[in-house]
């Protein structure tokens, strides 16, 4: 009798093994098998980073003793007192701000190329729009601030391209203003900005250009059909059906921003953001119950900013 | 006065596509017109050409009488229902009824009592509050009907709109569309791949084919009387006969049409054939025959005497049945 007819049986026999045994036991037991996967990836994610943030959150209610600079294991608002005080105040007002317009701005930018990769981007063009998104994130955080120290510093290209324009007075007329401006583009809060929106702008793209994708192009026809000009297509379909899209690539944009230390360290003024004076506290200053109220600010600001997006109901197309 | 819709030589090219191939077509004002034809035939992009969606690669249109070249979509007094609905996930039935009214700036109280009353005439009253996605394939239909008739277009367009619904509800849909019309006047122009329903539904009938229009008639003239053998084999599956096998049967030699339903069997027909097939189709019986390698459907109706297959038949037909269509059709 041959193997072929042997195994014409209507029921075949077990796989035999312990990876037969398994196989069988997590067929007949789903369960089991969402168990044994979700296990370790819970455990970190409860342990470390859960425990974490809530011994974060424990932290923050503790205070430091001005003498000695020990932590004083009490619990107390006092250091979120501290948070008011207007020099502190002062560092999460301009951090809240910087990350809502960069936030902002890189919804402008990202929109239309969002747009064209999700609408009429197809085959080669998509691969060259995905490349062109994701290649800056290939290479290394550091080395692209630097490279924007030197872009925007006084010996800078830029500088160069609008002293071969003759329109250096822009940047200069610029620079001058209060705030915004600075000796050149390299330290001044108009840089931080522009390297703030280079460096998270592909965290906005990619989840717009995703929610745009899911938006059926025969709605935009039609709203078309209905009457309704492309403006009127634009606030009444296409942006309440991508707005999911949006917000997700603003919580990145705008989280992203609120935490950095790094880009306002190397482009911007003297001035400092709350990632700045988390690592100041912890580090140098050692005061870490501070440390950690100004962590929180940046995740109740979140809190708040979703709550928000939901009522508005950003949330209803999913 | 102006027909509803008018091409001249309208051609639209996609690359090296021919979608739509100087098509000269006139709509009536009022009447219930079927684009028919096997997919790919140019029915849909004709339709969207009409809504605006595309722009004719040559030729002209006129929509009652006024150009429609270079006329955006929302500029025009025509609306549409969308072979899968395309209505808005995000709003509610009632918005949606809505939705060309809001854009239009109608009161809020007053566009919705509108819609109440377009989405009681499709028979969901009371739908409003409900979202698209909680209503069955045929209650989104209705609304999107109603979305569309209740800004009384000049020319509804329906893309194959019965398409994804079940038998029953697609015979139900078909009385109901076509008392609609008649009640509102409103010129309706229907694209369809299903030939009964052009049939039973359509004042006239323009059959596609390969981006042309083959014919356009009322539906007994395409039934009866098909120009070439690509309408009389799309309309009913007619048998199609060469010339040659015409002529052994006695006509011209010329391309001819003969209904299954016109040849009867038995008698002292002088024509004989072996019944090669039988399929049993509820009301009547399709019996294929092989006449010296050429095959001839007959339809014989519930009731009357069924051949057994392999057997030798003899077979006839009114001489009028036999419809010639030319040497080169």
């Amino acid at each position: 009798m041959s193997t072929a007819t042997i195994r014409a049986g209507a029921i075949l026999p077990g796989r035999g093994g312990v990876g037969g045994a398994l196989s069988d036991a997590f067929w007949r037991n789903p369960k089991l098998l969402l168990f044994v996967m979700l296990t370790p990836p819970l455990l970190w994610l409860g342990i470390i980073y859960l425990g974490s943030l809530f011994a974060l959150l424990l932290q923050s209610f503790f205070s430091i003793d001005e003498f000695s600079g020990l932590v004083n294991r009490e619990f107390t608002l006092k250091t979120y007192g501290e948070l008011l005080r207007p020099s502190n105040l002062d560092i999460i007002v301009r951090t809240v701000t910087m990350a809502g317009l960069v936030t902002i701005a890189s919804a402008i930018i990202a929109f239309p190329i969002a747009y064209f990769a999700a609408r009429y981007a197809k085959g080669r063009w998509k691969a060259v729009f995905y490349l062109g998104v994701m290649l800056p994130l290939w290479s290394s955080y550091l080395v692209k601030v630097y490279a924007w120290k030197l872009i925007l510093a006084k010996e800078g290209i830029l500088n160069w391209v609008f002293d071969k324009l003759h329109l250096t007075f822009l940047i200069d007329g610029w620079l001058a203003l209060p705030v915004v401006g600075g000796n050149s583009l390299s330290v001044s809060l108009t840089g931080t900005f522009l390297v703030f929106v280079y460096v998270w702008l592909p965290f906005m793209i990619l989840p717009m250009q995703a929610a745009l994708e899911r938006v059926p192009g025969n709605l935009l026809e039609a709203s078309s059909d209905l009457g309704a000009s492309p403006r009127q297509t634009f606030t009444h379909v296409l942006l309440p059906l991508a707005l999911p899209g949006v917000i997700a690539g603003s919580i990145f944009t705008f989280s992203l921003t609120l935490g950095d230390y790094i880009i306002p360290q190397i482009i911007g003024t003297s001035h400092r953001f709350i990632g700045m004076a988390v690592y100041a506290h912890q580090g140098t200053a050692g005061n870490i119950p501070l440390a950690a109220a100004f962590t929180v600010v940046p995740v109740v600001i979140m809190g708040i900013y979703l709550w928000l997006a939901k009522r508005a109901g950003a949330f209803n197309a999913l | 006065m102006p027909h509803a819709v008018t091409f001249q030589k309208v051609s639209r090219h996609f690359g090296n596509v021919r979608a739509v191939d100087a098509v000269d077509l006139e709509v009536e004002v009022g009447e219930f017109f079927a684009m028919l034809g096997p997919s790919g035939s140019g029915k849909t992009t004709c339709l969207r050409l009409i809504a605006g969606f595309e722009q004719p690669t040559a030729g002209h249109i006129e929509i009652f009488g006024e150009t429609a070249e270079g006329v955006p979509p929302y500029r025009r007094n025509v609306n549409t229902v969308f072979q899968d609905y395309a209505l808005f996930p995000h709003l509610n039935v009632a918005d949606n009824v809505a939705y060309g009214q809001m854009i239009r700036g109608v009161a809020k109280a007053e566009r919705l009592r509108d819609a109440e009353a377009a989405l009681e005439m499709v028979k969901l009253p009371g739908y409003g509050s409900r979202k698209p996605g909680q209503l069955s394939g045929g209650q989104r239909q209705r609304v999107a009907l109603a979305r569309a008739l209740v800004n009384k277009p000049k020319v509804l367009l329906l893309d194959e709109p019965l398409g994804a619904l079940d038998l029953k509800l697609r015979e139900q849909m078909q009385e109901e569309l076509k008392a609609l019309q008649r009640a509102l006047g409103i010129t309706f122009v229907f694209v369809t791949h299903d030939q009964g329903e052009a049939l039973s539904m359509a004042d006239r009938i323009a059959v596609f084919d390969h981006g042309k229009i083959m014919q356009t008639g009322t539906p007994e003239e395409i039934y009866r009387r098909p120009k070439t053998r690509f309408v009389a084999d799309f309309v009913g599956s007619s048998n199609v006969l060469s010339p040659d096998l015409t002529r052994r049967l006695g006509g011209p030699a010329e391309w001819a049409s003969l209904r299954p339903e016109d040849i009867r069997l038995g008698g002292e027909a002088r024509h004989e054939a072996q019944v090669t097939s039988l399929s049993f189709l509820g009301s009547a019986t399709r019996v294929t025959l092989d006449l010296a390698g050429e095959k001839l459907t007959v339809l014989l109706p519930a009731g009357t005497d069924v051949p057994a297959q392999g057997a030798s038949v003899r077979f006839s037909w009114d001489p009028s049945a036999l419809h010639l269509m030319g040497p080169q059709a």
